[in-house]
């Protein structure tokens, strides 16, 4: 296993330098020259020149690419025009909120889209697999966006029954947080639950028809133990995998959830970044939020060569 | 000699592509509301519509009525004309990213899978660095890289979504290089362009097709999420996602302004996500 888990790693490293290279080029897309975009009013030249120096500008492109991915190594990630503070700080400080975010979404996603998965299966052909599979497409139609909108208006602005935006530490008050998290999380998760669901129903479908689902059953085991212990817990090896993975499109739209509902996390910071022009803090985003991916996905190889255990006997 | 090899003939797949589609109602539900969308679009100009740019401070914010059927947004703009006029928007953006995405994808894919060795190395390494940045994000930061506008949003999704592209031809290329006629072309001396173009390119254009349906679902959501931000279709030019965005503020005054919009955000993208399942359905051997 850890000769395994160093293979990834070192395959991931070209991908990481890759990428890297790619955040550091978006920045050459700008036009005009970015020391007078940074100098703001200033127009003198001596202070143009220094910034130039300062950022090693007039060095060739491979050299300015070492010396960002140097401070990038070292975690630095410059720092913002906007607030003028570091890039990792203003990351760190907007990440636990997305995590919160992207961990209730996931839960909901899980939740949903995993029974409706296997009931699916169970009942392939009937009304509740058809009616499952047309929720699920409509799940994945639906712009999140939208769906959050419409939640809005519906149960903050009509029912007034939860707060249509703001952000409360689950530290401060842990209930006002779950409750403020709610929608936000039902948006986001719905999505993925019927992604979640439609991998499900497909596994299910396979395992359901496999020589030990059948041994099983006759051996007469109830039909319950035979669903969650034999065929789920089997089926689920590829959902687990699905599920990581599905980690980055969490990321991606908690920029669109965190922007309806206002919560003050990294989407929100992105958003911030790009109509503001803090072309530092954008760079950093994308690099931290690949790198974080690359990072699950070597989770997800790890996690299913452990729970495979053919995989873990070959 | 090698000219007049001819590529294999599928028996019956149109016919078999006919069969499953008549079996389906959802895929022909699907192929109606894209139809639908599309026509719609490009009877725009010949309606007998309101410009939708076209402001009247006497109906702003008017809910739906016979003046105007879907209502009218906060500075009194037809919200029926600006729907019909943003479906342009958001078709042409669907249809233009995945091109973009295609054009450059395909090739691409193609080369790493045919030629092996080090380009597909390159290739490959380059697609998993893109795959590694999730889409929306890669296409936020493009477009603000690039300046907002729906043709720099268009740009922006066709390279995000061109990785999967890639992918998904590298690894049909891969599985028709092995086949017997691939190997006897070849032994006939049959050049590189002519494999590719005689039996590399219609053996993959099946699933091109049905990924290609699919990531046009995902596409026009996309430009729409860009829009509504405000890096996709500047106003005051219609574009779904920015009349959504405009929407959000007036929630409580005027949802219908918030209705629409999003409703044919999700029917099109229904429309195209039908049609892909059905498509990967019929031109699936396996599943025919």
């Amino acid at each position: 296993m850890f000769e395994f888990i160093l293979r990834r790693l070192l395959i991931a490293v070209p991908t990481v330098l890759l990428i890297s290279m790619f955040v550091f080029g978006m920045q050459k897309l700008l036009p005009g020259d970015p020391v007078l975009a940074m100098a703001g009013e200033e127009r003198d030249p001596a202070t143009l020149d220094a910034l130039r120096l300062k950022y090693h500008l007039n060095d060739p492109i491979w050299q300015q690419y070492l010396y960002w991915a140097e401070g990038a190594l070292h975690g630095d990630l410059g720092t913002s025009l906007r607030t003028q503070e570091p890039v990792t700080t203003l990351i760190a400080q907007k990440l636990p909120v997305t995590i919160q975010l992207a961990l209730m979404s996931l839960a909901v996603a899980l939740f949903i889209g995993i029974p409706a998965g296997v009931l699916s299966a169970y009942r392939k052909g009937t009304w509740v697999d058809w009616l499952s599979n047309v929720v699920a497409l409509s799940g994945l139609s639906i712009p999140n966006f939208w769906l959050g909108i419409m939640l809005i208006l519906l149960v903050s602005v009509r029912l007034g029954w939860l707060p249509a935006s703001g952000y409360v530490s689950p530290w401060t008050d842990p209930l006002t947080s779950i409750k403020t998290m709610l929608m936000p999380a039902f948006v986001l998760g719905s999505a993925l639950a019927a992604a979640l669901m439609r991998h499900t129903r497909s596994a299910m479908l396979g395992v359901l028809k496999s020589d030990y689902v059948r041994t099983a059953r006759a051996k007469g085991l109830p039909e319950r133990t035979v669903l969650v212990k034999h065929a789920l817990r089997n089926a689920l090896v590829p959902v687990v995998t699905v599920a990581t993975l599905i980690f980055g499109e969490l990321l991606g739209g908690a920029v669109l959830t965190e922007q309806i509902f206002t919560i003050p996390g990294f989407g929100k910071l992105v958003v911030d970044a790009v109509f503001s022009r803090d072309y530092a803090v954008v760079q950093g985003i994308v690099l931290c939020t690949a790198v974080a991916f690359i990072a699950m996905n070597l989770l997800a190889d790890v996690a299913y060569r452990l729970l495979n255990p053919r995989m873990r006997v070959a | 000699m090698s000219a007049e090899v001819e590529p294999i003939a599928l028996p019956r797949r149109k016919s078999r592509f006919r069969a499953v589609l008549r079996r389906n109602p959802a895929t022909l539900a699907g192929a109606a509301l894209v139809l639908f969308f599309v026509l719609v679009a490009l009877a725009a100009p010949l309606l007998p519509l309101d410009a939708p740019t076209k402001t009247s401070w006497a109906a702003v914010r008017k809910p739906p009525s016979a003046a105007h059927w879907l209502g009218t947004d906060e500075i009194g703009r037809d919200l029926l004309s600006r729907m019909i006029w943003g479906a342009r928007a958001s078709l042409l953006a669907g249809v233009v990213s995945v091109g973009i995405a295609v054009a450059l994808g395909v090739p691409l894919g193609v080369a790493a899978g045919a030629l092996r060795g080090w380009t597909d190395a390159a290739i490959s390494r380059l697609t998993e660095a893109l795959l590694a940045a999730p889409f929306l994000i890669l296409a936020i930061a493009l477009a603000a890289f690039l300046g907002p506008s729906l043709t720099n949003a268009m740009i922006a999704i066709g390279l995000s979504a061109m990785p999967v592209f890639i992918r998904l031809s590298r690894a049909q290329t891969l599985q028709v290089m092995s086949e017997d006629y691939v190997e006897s072309a070849r032994a006939i001396g049959v050049g590189p362009v002519a494999l590719t173009r005689r039996y590399i390119l219609p053996n993959i254009f099946a699933p091109i097709l049905v990924q290609a349906t699919l990531t046009i679902a995902t596409a026009i959501i996309a430009e729409a999420s860009l829009s509504f931000l405000g890096l996709g279709q500047q106003p005051p030019d219609p574009s779904w996602g920015s009349m959504l965005n405009v929407a959000k503020n007036f929630l409580d005054q005027a949802p219908w302004m918030a209705l629409w919009p999003g409703l044919a955000i999700f029917l099109v993208v229904l429309g195209f996500n039908l049609l892909g399942d059905g498509l990967r359905d019929a031109l699936d051997p396996k599943g025919g």
